[in-house]
């Protein structure tokens, strides 16, 4: 057992807790928030996505040890009141089925819109290639973030 | 006007109050509503609310609450069954909560979600509720201003009699409608007076799934609650011998590890009651992380299973299933099957004289089609909280059948079944999977065991091993052209383990007047269960695949050789009991010819057709593709389908998508298989599943319009697309794909290129 710092959604959490513990079961199991999905537990399939420094990680294969202190975003940190782009973006698609994976999809494009503001179907259909939807969303997905990338830019 | 008798609606009229066990009260949560999104728009609870039937409140302010009756997996029925609710009380949706009701067979006709019946089979209960309550608001109008019910018109959530100038809303007259009786017939309106239903409303859930609210089971979690997990067999056809329990009792975090048993040995089982092993072991820890530690570090000693025979009560009356011992793989199920198809068949329907218009044939076409078994692999994987007491439980889990898991949770847990309360959570996907309630028997021994509230969770792997699996099956079809190219006789032999994958009379039974339908069936200890379009999802893409090459054979249009047999299935049908409308049939082809501009060639570009009614609705689909750096890249898909009269059409358009997407994987590649018992995938990096860049790029869904009372779409979409890639990639590489998933059989074209 270690005593770690974490910084999630700009809220500051000392937690006694096993370093090797994934931040997954972190942020579901200690720090009590659940929108963080497990759905694989070995980086294949997304739905445990956060942004970590602003970059999209896989909170199921992060030990806890390695991201203290740093900055971690989770889609419950993603916006004040659910009108972050890409959750505007999303209702009007009015993209999700049984909705599991979508915490995962959405924080994964945003993790692709903080690096690429404005990206090509290519781009999109690559860097959201790690996250399974098994609904089969895929279409409405894309289409939402292109809806978010033209907002956020205006 | 169509006039219908309440009495169909028998248990949503009786008050909660009125029935036993009146403290099983549903739990209001405002969350679930359809809440709009600004606050000058936010709704106000009401003080007080006045219950008009199991279905519908309405508050004394004007806001209704509507109850969502069946489970939600994705379908969307918490959506659109509340629809069809508002759209005959004639409210205004921007003025309505909707609730997931728990499972409470006393109040609703059916909560069951699968087999694409949801919206068909509520389609009258729910117009009727809706219909009633206005009715009973109409009453209490009339009663009040005294004047004539009939004279008495209802918009929006307002009660109006223009000739005396009076107006009031319903939250103005719940309390006195409340007390009134039910009417014993009442009215329901005309299709052209819908205001919601035919109309896209979105996901009354999709601010909480965009905000990552807690609302799967996975996600629950209440003071005192402990984590387990399940460790089961490796292999099918094994059990436990030991388990050494100080492996991993001090382990950190750890409470309780014991070996348990699902189902009583002497247990009558139903249809949904499958267990895929006699015997586990829980771990029972404080997170789930310490559990999972727990999990590798334990030391168990398996052992081969005994042969087991046991009854079943199925659809089909008392069955005696037989799970044999030993441990299977998928090369003997392959052998074993190949000599299956050689032995004598059990007849299943028979036309005419095949044998002797298959000698009489000028052209005879032979063609075997096989497929694999399948794992769901839904996203959120099994789970189930637990809080078993001495004198009741309450379990909150994903169920698609929750009625078909009370006698196995009552016996099990050994308590009346008025003291087993069943919440029912939104499921991560159900695809089938779901129907089966094994894990929320697992978790309420667990709790029962250890005394405490837990969550049971499957690993992925946990789930991706279980059993359960889609069938794996094969077919032989063959069929006799004469010399003019007409279908003279039709012969289709299939098989499969544990069962076969043929519908005698379906397509295109009754349509050729020599016709022979058989089926074998070999036994097996690895479980299976109704996967996405039960067995549908097989046949489909084996009988539109040998259409295609059928009609390639008489040197026709593939869509004219399918409409000709339809017409002749329409005008001058053999057989009497042929299973679906030739003529709605011939509508989505027709309509899917039309939109995807069928005769024109695109540079590139592959085309491929199939058709097929299963579940109640109609489905033909056109999909492009292109062969790029040897992989198919899929452009367009398009679908034509007649469910009927569609309740909420963008939700049924990604209804639609989810479908075809989803055959696209599969028949790509969707494959469990199996060494010495042992599942040889467990998780994604072994499991390929359609991703983003497999996707087609665009999918177009047209729905016939039409007045026919609707019927669902969970299922359809998915089976014809199999055959519409194996069609399309035939003309991409000049071969056809008889076995599934094609993935094997494109990976050698790709060699010999
Ligand atoms: S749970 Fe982390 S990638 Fe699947
Ligand atoms: S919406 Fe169900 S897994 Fe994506």
């Amino acid at each position: 057992m270690a005593s770690l710092s974490l910084n999630i959604n700009s809220k500051n959490y000392t937690v006694d807790i096993d370093p090797q513990m994934p931040l997954l079961w972190a942020l579901r199991d200690i720090i009590g928030l659940k929108g963080t999905k497990y759905g694989c537990g070995i980086a294949q399939c997304g739905a445990c996505t956060v942004l970590l420094e602003d970059n999209a990680v896989r909170s199921c294969s992060l030990p806890v040890s390695a991201v203290a202190d740093k900055k971690i975003v989770t889609i419950e940190g993603l916006s004040e009141d659910g009108d972050h782009p890409l959750q505007q973006a999303w209702i009007e698609h009015d993209v999700p089925q049984c909705g599991y994976c979508q915490a995962g999809q959405i924080m994964n494009a945003a993790g692709l819109l903080n690096k690429n503001p404005n990206p090509t179907d290519e781009e999109i259909e690559t860097a959201m290639n790690g996250n399974i939807c098994r609904c089969g969303t895929y279409l409405r997905i894309k289409a939402a973030i292109k809806t978010a990338a033209k907002s956020e830019k205006v | 006007m169509t006039v219908v008798k309440t009495s169909i609606n028998r248990r949503s009229f009786l008050k909660a109050s009125a029935l036993a066990g009146g403290g099983m009260m549903l739990t209001f949560n405002w969350l679930a509503g359809c809440k709009p999104t600004t606050t000058k728009e936010v709704l106000t609870l009401p003080k007080e609310w006045f219950e008009m039937n199991s279905y519908i409140k309405i508050g004394e302010n004007g806001v209704v609450s509507l109850m969502s009756p069946n489970p939600e997996f994705g379908s969307n029925v918490k959506t659109s069954m509340p629809m069809i609710l508002a759209d005959e009380l004639n409210v205004d949706w921007k003025n309505v909560l909707v609730e997931q009701a728990d499972f409470f067979p006393e109040r609703f006709e059916r909560q069951f979600t699968g087999g694409s019946q949801g919206i068909r089979l509520g389609w009258q209960p729910l117009r009727t509720a809706g219909a009633t309550a206005r009715q009973m608001l109409t009453d209490a109008a009339a009663q009040t201003w005294n004047v004539p019910a009939s004279e008495i018109t209802t918009e929006n959530g307002m009660l109006i009699h223009k000739a005396s100038d009076n107006k009031a809303s319903y939250g103005e007259m719940a309390s006195l409608a409340a007390t009134l009786p039910v009417p014993e017939e009442v009215a329901l309106k005309e299709i052209k007076e819908f205001h919601i239903i035919g109309t896209s409303r979105k996901n009354v859930e999709g601010k909480n799934i965009v905000t990552g609210k807690p609302m799967f089971s996975l996600d629950h979690t209440k003071e005192g609650m402990l984590i387990s997990m399940i460790v089961h067999p490796p292999a099918f056809g094994m059990k436990v011998k030991s388990i050494d329990e100080s492996s991993v009792k001090s382990m950190p975090g750890i409470r309780d590890v014991f070996v348990f048993q699902n189902l009583r040995d002497d247990y009558e089982r139903n249809g949904f009651d499958t267990t895929s092993f006699a015997d586990m072991v829980a771990i029972v820890g404080n997170t789930t992380w310490e559990v999972m530690n727990a999990k590798k570090a334990l030391k168990v000693e398996w052992e081969n299973a005994p042969e087991k025979t046991f009854d079943v009560q199925g659809w089909r009356g008392k069955e005696t299933v037989v799970m044999p011992a030993g441990l299977e793989s998928s090369d003997g199920h392959t052998y074993q099957m190949e000599q299956m198809s050689r032995k004598a068949a059990q007849e299943l329907r028979k036309d005419g004289d095949p044998e002797t218009a298959f000698k009489k044939a000028d052209k005879v076409l032979e063609r075997t089609y096989t497929a694999p078994y399948l794992a769901h692999n839904c996203m959120e994987p099994v789970n189930c909280f637990a809080d078993v007491t001495a004198d009741k439980a309450e379990l909150y889990g994903p169920i698609q059948a929750p009625e078909f898991i009370m006698n196995a949770l009552s016996t099990s847990l050994g308590m009346p079944k008025e003291k087993i309360k069943i919440n029912l959570a939104r499921m991560g996907g159900g695809f089938g999977q779901r129907a089966y309630g094994h894990h929320m028997v697992e978790a309420a021994l667990i709790s029962q065991k250890v005394n405490a509230p837990v969550l049971t969770i499957y690993s992925r792997e946990d789930d991706m091993t279980y059993g359960i699996y889609r069938p794996t099956y094969t077919a032989t079809y063959k069929a006799a052209l004469d010399k003019d190219n007409n279908l003279i006789a039709f012969h289709v032999k299939g098989g499969g383990i544990p069962e076969h994958a043929v519908a005698a009379n379906r397509f295109p039974a009754g349509a050729v007047d020599n016709y022979l339908a058989e089926g074998w069936s070999l036994n097996s200890n690895i479980t299976i269960g109704a996967f996405r379009a039960p067995r549908s999802n097989f046949i489909a893409g084996a009988e539109q695949s040998f259409m295609d090459e059928l009609a390639e054979l008489a040197g026709k249009d593939p869509i004219d050789f399918r409409l000709e047999l339809l017409d002749r299935a329409k005008n001058n049908p053999v057989g009497e009991n042929n299973d679906y409308d030739a003529e709605r049939l011939s509508g989505v082809l027709r309509l899917v010819r039309e939109k995807s501009n069928w005769t024109e060639t695109r540079k590139n570009i592959h085309r491929g057709v199939s058709a097929y009614f299963c579940h109640n609705t109609y489905v033909a689909e056109v999909l492009d593709l292109e062969m790029k750096d040897n992989k198919p890249v899929v452009h367009n898909v398009y679908a034509a389908v007649d469910c009927g009269i569609v309740i909420n059409p963008d939700a049924a358009t990604n209804m639609g998508e989810g479908g075809i997407v989803d055959g696209i994987g599969n028949a790509l590649f969707g494959e469990m298989t199996f060494k010495d018992g042992k599942p040889e995938k467990n998780n994604f990096h072994q499991y390929q599943m359609i991703r983003q860049k497999e996707a087609p790029k665009s999918i177009e869904i047209h729905f016939v319009e039409n007045e026919h009372d609707p019927t669902g779409l969970g299922e359809p979409l998915f089976p014809p697309t199999f055959a519409a890639v194996a069609n399309a990639l035939y003309k991409a590489t000049g071969k056809r794909f008889y076995n599934q998933p094609f993935v094997h059989d494109l990976e050698t074209t790709r060699m010999e290129m």
